[in-house]
């Protein structure tokens, strides 16, 4: 097990690696001087050269690549060319946002998707899992910001349990703060757990089929104990690999629910920084979203090992 | 006293009729088997005892185990009588066990859903119930999964797992069918052994006649579901009633009419001294990497017109082999050459043309979304001067007859055709190149009695017609004795021995062949047993 981690650990510095190159490479393929771009049309070309060097563009790309990586590794992720503010402290307050958001969803997600996946998969073909199979179907259908302004249309307007939009922040307490990331959680959750869902019930209704729940049935398990105990755990590999996916969706996936909610999140710094040409806090964002995603992955790869231990052993 | 009984079960699956009147009763410590064809409904007599069966069976009928009518036991006393009263033992022992849990934990479960007893009082009876199937604590601990053992090992796990309550009966569905002949061999002693130990009923599904007349006190015959014929073995096999009974029991025993082999000259197929290693992967980052040698030195010719056999267990290097004829494989050392060139992964395509291959399941090899005249012209592809147009509508519709089909069937896709028809085909692709040697891997193993004969009478009739060369390779000896001159036996990657046929199976001088001939059940002499006093 510990050998499988730290083959997964090293395939994960490399994945980094590499991607850490090919963000700078498009980067930098990317056309326009954010120097020029900065100072307008009518800018003296000694102003420009002078802001080229304070911005640190005037060295070669490779030194360049390096000083990046390197302020990276020590904190340092520059200055936004836009802000002149460290973009470090620009993406630690937004990542407050983003991640609980992220991770808010998923558990919505989870929460929702394993039980209805479960029941549909246990009613196979019966009314339950006909209504269940629409719902999810209408779920995958419907986009997230449509689920977005009814939940606001609902529980804001009408119901007034929640605020339309914005974020609380965490210096007013968690309880808060969760409060104003709910309707946006739910929102981005109820399409994901449609998918999830159907995943969770085609993947048990594989294992229904396996040889072993037959033996499992010859052993004196009623239906519902095979499916517990034996068909859950081995059904949830590609479970997991969707889980692993819709974290990384919904970490930069969610600048259409930031809008409409006004959150102050990832998606919608990116979104700001392109627009800007701000290519120092886009590269330091994408890599930082890069790192989540393969990071999750690793959570992901360790958690197969734990469910299967034919892949503990091939190491 | 009985312990089963079962009286005019009826079974249909939906509109589908299964079962017809099947009537039959088994005694404590008594051996029935029940046989018969694919389709035949045997396994669903199995799963009819174990109400087991899909949503939609509908059954009538009587099943009665000792006095309880199992037809109309409700699903929760059924479930505590599963697994309790009666165990099953499945077909495939590879996919029969759960492979995310322990051994351990699988077996202590079946004790812990019928008995009221502690965790650790279910370990210790899990752990003996093991070491009684063969399988003993010091080398095989609770802790071990599926995956780290041998298909005949986890066989005996489904069997400890289907025996520790010591059910009184025990249905054992196909339980040696995947494993090899002498694996067979040892799962089939266990299971009488258990019998007389525990006195058990044993209900025994399996096609193989030769295990049938070697271990069960009655059999039951059956085809499209019913019962065709049943009684104590002894004097149905002196004495078969039933027309279905003989010819069920001919075809197993079939031999061909092998044409005498025509004088031989130069080899087609030179094999010299050929070595296949897979590198295994390594086990710390920086060490030398260690090698599986699958095929070990091995020289061997097969000349013009001759009929070779390969006999060996799984995992011993035919596949391998035949991979590495077909120039399929890279050697690591040593030479394959056929019709004087060199045979390899980038051998000329006038030689691949001569040497072609059938396989074990025709279905799989075909594109099903290709018609057959489509399948039959692929080997063709390769080939630069291939007939095309009215001569290729030709040549296929020749192939077609050669095989026993007709030239209309070119135009069929193959989900219309049944199995045997299949390998007909399979058969007829080899032969379209008009190749000199052609290489049966286990081509004949899937199929049921009947069609095999058949099939094997093709494969005869064709090495007459067409002087062809044949590498057949299976792990059922009696096929190989009536179908070739001359036999290979492997074992562990090596060729330990070979000689003409008939000489190597009444005469065996390497132990391994000794042990494969003693292990492979046999078939009783038929006259004999007819003339013989019933």
């Amino acid at each position: 097990m510990l050998r499988y981690a730290l083959k997964r650990l090293l395939s994960l510095l490399i994945s980094l690696a590499i991607a850490s190159v090919v963000i700078f490479a498009v980067i930098e393929i990317a056309p326009g001087d954010p120097a020029s771009f900065m100072l307008g049309l009518n800018a003296q070309p000694d102003t420009v050269a002078a802001l080229r060097t304070e911005l640190g563009l005037d060295v070669s790309k490779a030194q360049r690549y390096l000083n990046w990586v390197g302020g990276m590794l020590t904190g340092d992720f520059g200055t936004s060319y836009t802000y002149r503010t460290p973009v470090g402290g620009m993406i630690r307050d937004r990542i407050w946002v983003s991640l609980p958001l992220a991770l808010y969803a998923l558990t919505l997600s989870t929460l929702i998707a394993f039980p209805v996946g479960i029941y549909a998969a246990a009613r196979r073909g019966k009314p339950g899992d006909l209504t269940v199979m629409g719902a999810t179907q209408l779920g995958i259908a419907v986009p997230n910001f449509w689920f977005a302004m009814m939940l606001v249309l609902i529980f804001a307007i009408n119901l007034r349990w929640f605020s339309a939009g914005g974020f609380a922040g965490w210096d007013e307490g968690a309880a808060a703060a969760l409060k104003s990331l709910t309707l946006p959680a739910i929102a981005l959750a109820l399409p994901q757990s449609a998918i999830l869902a159907r995943v969770m019930r085609s993947s048990l209704l594989d294992i229904l089929g396996e040889d072993f729940m037959r033996t499992a049935r010859a052993k004196g398990l009623s239906r519902r104990q095979a499916l517990f105990r034996h068909g859950l755990r081995n059904a949830l590999i590609p479970v997991l690999t969707i889980i692993g996916m819709q974290f990384a969706f919904l970490l930069a996936g969610g600048i259409i629910i930031e809008q409409v909610f006004f959150l102050p999140g990832l998606g919608r710094l990116i979104f700001q920084s392109i627009s800007a040409r701000d290519l120092i806090v886009v590269e330091s964002v994408v890599m930082l979203l890069v790192f989540l995603v393969i990071m999750v992955n690793f959570v992901v790869d360790l958690a197969y090992a734990a469910v299967d231990p034919r892949l503990r052993a091939r190491t | 006293m009985t312990l089963l009984t079962v009286q005019n079960l009826s079974l249909s699956i939906g509109p589908l009729p299964i079962l017809r009147d099947v009537s039959f009763s088994i005694a404590p410590g008594e051996i029935v088997a029940i046989t018969g064809e694919s389709g035949s409904g045997k396994s669903m007599t199995a799963l009819s005892v174990m109400q087991l069966l899909p949503d939609s069976a509908a059954a009538q009928g009587e099943i009665l185990l000792q006095d309880r009518n199992l037809l109309t036991v409700p699903e929760p006393d059924l479930c505590a009588i599963r697994g309790n009263d009666i165990g099953m033992v499945f077909q495939e022992p590879m996919t029969a066990l759960n492979p995310v849990k322990t051994i351990g934990a699988q077996v202590v479960e079946t004790i812990l859903i019928h008995a009221a007893t502690t965790k650790r009082e279910a370990q210790a009876q899990a752990a003996a119930m093991l070491t009684r199937v063969g399988l003993p604590q010091d080398q095989f601990p609770l802790s071990r999964y599926p995956h780290e053992l041998s298909g005949g090992q986890r066989q005996r796990v489904v069997i400890a797992m289907a025996i520790a309550r010591r059910p009184r009966l025990l249905i054992a569905d196909e339980p040696t069918t995947a494993l090899d002949v002498t694996t067979q061999a040892r799962i089939l002693d266990l299971l009488q052994d258990l019998v007389t130990e525990f006195d058990m009923g044993l209900l025994m599904i399996t096609h193989d006649l030769a295990v049938v007349a070697d271990m069960a006190h009655r059999i039951i015959v059956m085809r499209h579901g019913e019962i065709v014929e049943q009684g104590e073995t002894q004097s149905l096999l002196a004495n078969m009633q039933h027309p279905y009974t003989k010819a069920l029991f001919e075809a197993s025993a079939h031999q061909v009419d092998l044409p005498p082999q025509r004088e031989t000259a130069a080899p087609i197929l030179s094999v010299q001294n050929a070595i296949r290693d897979y590198a295994l992967p390594r086990t710390t980052l920086f060490a030398q990497r260690q090698f599986h040698r699958a095929v070990n030195a091995v020289s061997f010719d097969i000349h013009h017109g001759e009929r070779v056999g390969l006999v060996g267990e799984s995992g011993c290097g035919k596949s391998t082999l035949t991979r590495a004829i077909l120039g399929l494989e890279p050697l690591q050392f040593g030479a394959i050459s056929a019709f004087d060139s060199p045979v390899g992964p980038d051998m000329p395509a006038a030689t691949r043309a001569k040497i072609q291959v059938v396989f074990q399941d025709p279905y799989g090899s075909f594109n099903p979304r290709h018609r057959v005249a489509r399948i039959l012209s692929e080997p063709f592809h390769l080939d630069p001067n291939a007939p095309k147009g009215a001569t290729l509508a030709n040549t296929i519709a020749t192939v077609l007859s050669d095989v026993g089909l007709t030239p209309s069937d070119a135009t069929k896709y193959i989900h219309e055709f049944s199995g045997g028809q299949r390998q007909r085909i399979a058969i007829a692709r080899a032969l379209i190149t008009k190749p000199e040697l052609i290489i049966f891997d286990e081509a004949v193993s899937a199929l049921d009695v009947s069609i095999r004969a058949q099939i094997l009478d093709l494969i005869a009739d064709l090495s007459r017609r067409h002087n062809l060369a044949y590498l057949f390779i299976s792990h059922d000896l009696s096929v190989v004795r009536t179908v070739t001159d001359r036999v290979l036996v492997m074992q562990s990657g090596e060729i330990v021995e070979h000689g003409d046929t008939e000489g190597v199976f009444t005469d065996p001088q390497h132990t391994y062949t000794r042990s494969l001939i003693a292990a492979a059940p046999v078939l009783p002499d038929l006259k004999e047993a007819q003339n013989a006093p019933a």
